[in-house]
């Protein structure tokens, strides 16, 4: 049989082919064929909200779009094509909670998670925050051992407040160097930002100084050791006359009374006052911000410029989370898994009412370009290939090991081109703005046409693996049973394909690899047809090629 | 006013906004400060301070390592060996007075074309941080990490003000410094596009841009399957996140396939005019990266791309520095020259800002002793600045040093001075306001306020 005659049986064949079901041309492949359904106290207040403002919900999203989701969402990482077919094949109706549960035990949460940390406590070696290689080592192995064992968050945060001692050794005081200045003022605004979610740029002077002074009693003392330095309550500062009368100044921001001891840290105080469940702030701001991060979008947005001319979009479901995260003793994982497990998390993109409340109201899921580190990983991962990462002080260079994934990378400092262009995090004021997720014209560039991507392409392990499977007989039927049992039309093509009877295979398994779903029916006459008008493995390429440069790829969806 | 354009760089503002990082509060912020912005740094031609904007470009030649200042444009022929080395018998250029290093002939032939600053100082001995001291003028121990001059002219030079080129605003010839963050709180947008490749070679591998073994025929062909095969794009045709995206992905084309490419495509030149580039070593003639980047340079300001670094390295002349400038000097001086030549036959010298110098100087005393063997270490307390066209006067010398050429002797200029000469040149006000993710009340360049060392800027030779 000619190609001319194969792509002529491919087209009757599709032509033929009724159409899987009428809904089709209404329901995407982003979509399951079901309408969304109240699953707890979450969908009820969204959907509460959505009902009063007459927005229609998008449907819930499908299999393929919810195991790429939360692998990106939970770990940062793309699931490998076995682990998507293998979750697509899964019948239990518990699948996904059940994936929700394993995912968050996975090392790769805990290095996910710690990047996102690490991003708004600002981890780098160099300027303008200057913490030096090995103390960003400790604080980022500190902040991800927290991350891993699922520290309670209050815990998590008053012992960075009240920490002291050497940064090597004791890494959560890194917090008080981690900072653009030591000045009371600064170190009072990044505990604000990070842990309150304000900018007391906006509260009045008063209210800022009354808080700074907590941190007036800080001293930083430098040791033998290179870098090494100790951050200590200075006792000797406090009963100084001029410590005295500084630390008079101290007030909470809610005006809450203060009682300080003499002789006491007052950092603590600050902390027992932070930490509390009845603090308006410290509750708020971390649902707020875990909400954000999960769906894209805060309930008070942006999540770091909580102000009253900026309220929430949705009063009652914040103080319930916030309700929630105090019964569950500041269990983070916790509140993952009742936000990851709505059904509100679980809608598809695609919007289904044109209503402009409807994005800030969550009625369906925003698209979110993968953080630049994610976004390499990836292409590393559905290439098999690797990076190089380096860190230029100090001398001599350090060279991170080939497997080093960007995500894992503890410092800033430590960066890359592509990761320079992609918008990594600067990690210079603890903004979420400090990372930038916007698309550019550069960007477009770097994934069509530099030789970077290029030569990961041509030299992608994973492609080869394809296009020349060594399969074991488990394999083979697995991947006869994918062909079998989601999409007829293959099986069908497939038989009628004498000479080359793997390029619908080949096309699923690279769609699998990159997009972690089936191709439909479409995408697979399409890049079939492709296939067959090149050789070797240009046509496989190309088909790579053109998959990592959809927003599909791109974008968490 | 700030567009909704992407930029080859950056990032944009797209009209939806729903995308997490920017909500529509931050985006009439933006928006507000772009207007703001585009108020107080006026449109092209407005003078700033009584200086006219006669500049549309600029070319910054980076000699990244630091050069010595004795051995190139401040010769001390009289201070002796232990100071001047074997090159202790400076020329005498087409200006009257002014004498320069004998390994640069034919710079001495254009000295009316440029004037020398003298007396350029910071203090500041480390490589990188007098790199960011010279090109931002500010402390790097400063709370934010500030844009250098590129980025700042990319600011109120590039897309949000009227810049409509395919290329983008700020390139970098051929690769970016590392470190040095050249956009700084400015953030991706303004950062440089660097070409990567070499300029020797044909072709220039433009990174992104020109791509081996693939015709125009195949990319064509990628193009459309691509297009084809974008499902989530047919499916959510009005996502504003998406529209940004294909917005960028057409403007990349634009370069790939449209004219963009051809402004780095080096066989459109005469091979006449790429020769000039060569340099000459007496028995044979070479063609340099250094060289035929200045070329490229001057083919980007024909078509209105408003700032272009080089990066020439290799200055750091510990070890045998007399050595190095045999080597470096003749290329700086046949590309310079030539460039300054060619951009004043084309006509765009006056409206092209050239300036070159390092991160610092050398020490001028020379350690004769192993293993430096003729080394100069870093001097951060002098060094020299060529600076031409683009409204600055040719055939002056600003500010001079004592006989050893150890000390300012008079009329100092420190980085922020030499910047905000350049930003007014460009119509760009130097004390005009610059918007940060702190909020801070912050100027273009420092003020008294800053508590930055700072003399005034070069008035005398603009």
């Amino acid at each position: 049989m000619t190609r001319t005659q194969i792509a002529g049986i491919i087209l009757l064949a599709s032509a033929l082919m009724p159409r899987a079901n009428a809904a089709e041309s209404s329901v995407s492949v982003y979509e399951a064929d079901t309408e969304p359904t109240v699953r707890g106290r979450i969908d009820e207040l969204v959907f509460g909200r959505l009902q009063q403002l007459g927005i229609t919900p998008a449907r819930v999203c499908s299999d393929g779009v919810f195991v790429r989701r939360v692998y990106l969402d939970i770990t940062g990482t793309l699931p490998t094509a076995t682990e998507a077919r293998q979750f697509l094949r899964d019948a239990d109706p518990d699948k996904r909670s059940k994936l929700i549960d394993r995912l968050l035990e996975r090392d790769e949460y805990a290095d996910y998670w710690a990047m996102r940390w690490c991003d708004l406590l600002r981890v780098k070696s160099e300027f303008p925050i200057k913490l030096w290689p090995n103390a960003v080592q400790a604080y980022h192995g500190w902040v991800r051992t927290c991350v891993r064992d699922n520290v309670p968050y209050d815990r998590f945060v008053r012992e960075m407040l009240t920490g002291s001692g050497s940064n090597f050794r004791d890494p959560q005081v890194n917090f008080y160097r981690a900072v653009q200045s030591r000045e009371p003022q600064a170190i009072a605004q990044a505990v604000a930002l990070s842990f309150m979610g304000v900018r007391p740029e906006r509260w009045p002077q008063q209210r800022w100084s009354g808080m700074a002074a907590f941190f007036s009693q800080i001293a930083y003392k430098p040791t033998v050791e290179w870098k090494e330095e100790i951050v200590i309550f200075d006792l000797e500062k406090s009963r100084s006359p001029q410590g005295t009368e500084s630390l008079r100044a101290a007030a909470f921001p809610d005006s809450a009374p203060v009682q300080l001891v003499p002789g006491d840290d007052p950092r603590k105080t600050l902390a027992d006052w932070l930490v509390h469940p009845k603090n308006p702030w410290f509750t708020r701001n971390i649902v707020n911000r875990v909400w954000f991060w999960l769906m894209g979008r805060g309930i008070v947005h942006p999540p770091d410029d909580i102000y009253p001319e900026n309220p929430p979009v949705n009063p009652e479901l914040l103080a319930c989370l916030e309700q929630d995260l105090i019964a569950a003793h500041y269990d983070l994982k916790h509140l993952y898994r009742e936000i990851l497990n709505s059904t509100t998390y679980q809608l598809s993109c695609v919007p289904r009412s044109d209503n402009p409340m409807a994005a800030a109201n969550f009625a369906f899921c925003p698209l979110r370009r993968l953080e630049a580190e994610v976004l390499i990983d990836a292409l590393c991962q559905i290439t098999g290939t690797s990076e190089q990462y380096s860190s230029i002080i100090p001398e001599p260079y350090t060279f991170m090991p080939k497997d080093q994934r960007a995500v894992a990378l503890a410092d800033a400092s430590i960066t890359s081109p592509f990761l320079e262009k992609f918008g990594r995090s600067s990690r210079d004021t603890g903004l979420e703005s400090d990372r930038n997720n916007r698309p550019t014209a550069a960007q477009r560039l770097h994934l069509l046409n530099s030789s970077h991507i290029r030569r990961k392409l041509e030299t992608s392990h994973e492609l080869r693996a394809i296009l020349a499977p060594d399969l074991s007989l488990d394999d083979l039927i697995s991947k006869a049973l994918v062909l079998v049992a989601p999409n007829p039309i293959v099986t069908k093509i497939a038989a009628l394909m004498t000479p080359d009877p793997e390029v619908p295979q080949t096309i699923s398994e690279i769609y699998l690899t990159a997009l972690s779903r089936m191709p439909t029916n479409e995408e697979l006459e399409i890049a079939a047809t492709h296939m067959k008008a090149t050789w070797g493995d240009e046509g496989p390429r190309d088909i790579l090629w053109t998959l990592i440069n959809t927003p599909e790829f791109s974008y968490r969806h | 006013m700030t567009t909704n354009r992407p930029s080859l760089e950056g990032r944009l503002l797209p009209a939806g906004g729903s995308e997490a990082g920017l909500s529509r509060r931050e985006m009439l912020r933006y928006g507000l400060i772009g207007a703001g912005a585009a108020l107080v740094a006026g449109s092209r031609g407005r003078a700033v301070d009584g200086t006219p904007a006669r500049a549309k470009s600029v070319i910054q030649i980076w000699l990244a390592g630091g050069p010595s200042h004795l051995d190139s444009f401040d010769p001390k022929p009289d201070a002796g060996n232990d100071y001047c080395g074997p090159l202790n018998n400076p020329i005498a250029t087409n200006v009257q007075g002014i004498r320069i290093g004998e390994l640069l002939p034919l710079l001495a032939k254009q000295a009316d074309k440029f004037s020398l600053v003298r007396s350029m100082t910071h203090g500041d001995n480390g490589h990188e941080t007098a790199a960011y001291l010279t090109q931002t003028g500010r402390r790097p121990a400063d709370r934010l990490v500030y844009p250098c001059a590129g980025a700042v002219v990319s600011r109120f030079r590039g897309y949000d003000n009227g810049y409509k080129g395919l290329i983008p605003p700020y390139i970098v010839l051929t690769e970016s410094q590392g470190r040095f963050s050249e956009a700084g709180f400015l953030g991706a947008r303004y950062m440089p596009f660097a070409t990567g490749g070499d300029p020797v070679q044909q072709p220039f591998m433009v990174e992104g841009v020109v791509s081996p073994g693939l015709s125009q025929e195949q990319q064509e062909r990628r193009r459309k399957l691509l297009g084809k095969l974008d499902t989530l794009g047919s499916t959510l045709k009005n996502d504003p996140a998406l529209a940004v995206f294909h917005e960028s992905e057409a403007q990349a084309y634009d370069m790939i396939l449209g004219d963009g490419a051809k402004a780095f495509d080096l066989s459109q030149e005469p091979d006449a005019v790429r020769k000039r580039y060569d340099v000459n070593w007496g028995t044979w003639v070479s063609r340099t990266r250094f060289g035929q980047s200045c070329l490229v340079a001057r083919r980007l300001v024909q078509r209105g791309v408003p700032y272009i670094t080089i990066n020439f390295g290799g200055w750091d002349s510990h070890t045998d520095n007399f050595k190095v400038m045999r080597q470096l000097l003749p290329d700086l001086d046949t590309g310079l020259s030539t460039l300054l030549s060619e951009l004043s036959e084309h006509g765009l010298l006056d409206s092209t800002i050239v300036w070159c110098c390092g991160e610092f100087g050398r020490t001028p005393k020379i350690d004769w002793g192993p293993p430096w063997n003729g080394g100069r270490n870093h001097y951060g307390k002098v060094f020299s600045a060529l600076v031409a066209g683009g409204g600055f006067k040719g055939g002056c010398v600003v500010g001079s040093t004592d006989a050893k050429g150890e000390e300012v002797q008079d009329r100092p200029v420190y980085p922020c001075d030499l910047l905000g000469s350049i930003y007014a040149l460009m119509g760009i006000d130097p004390e005009g306001p610059l918007s940060n993710p702190l909020g801070l009340p912050m100027t273009v360049t420092p003020t008294a306020a800053d508590g930055i060392p700072m003399a005034g800027r070069l008035k005398e030779i603009m």
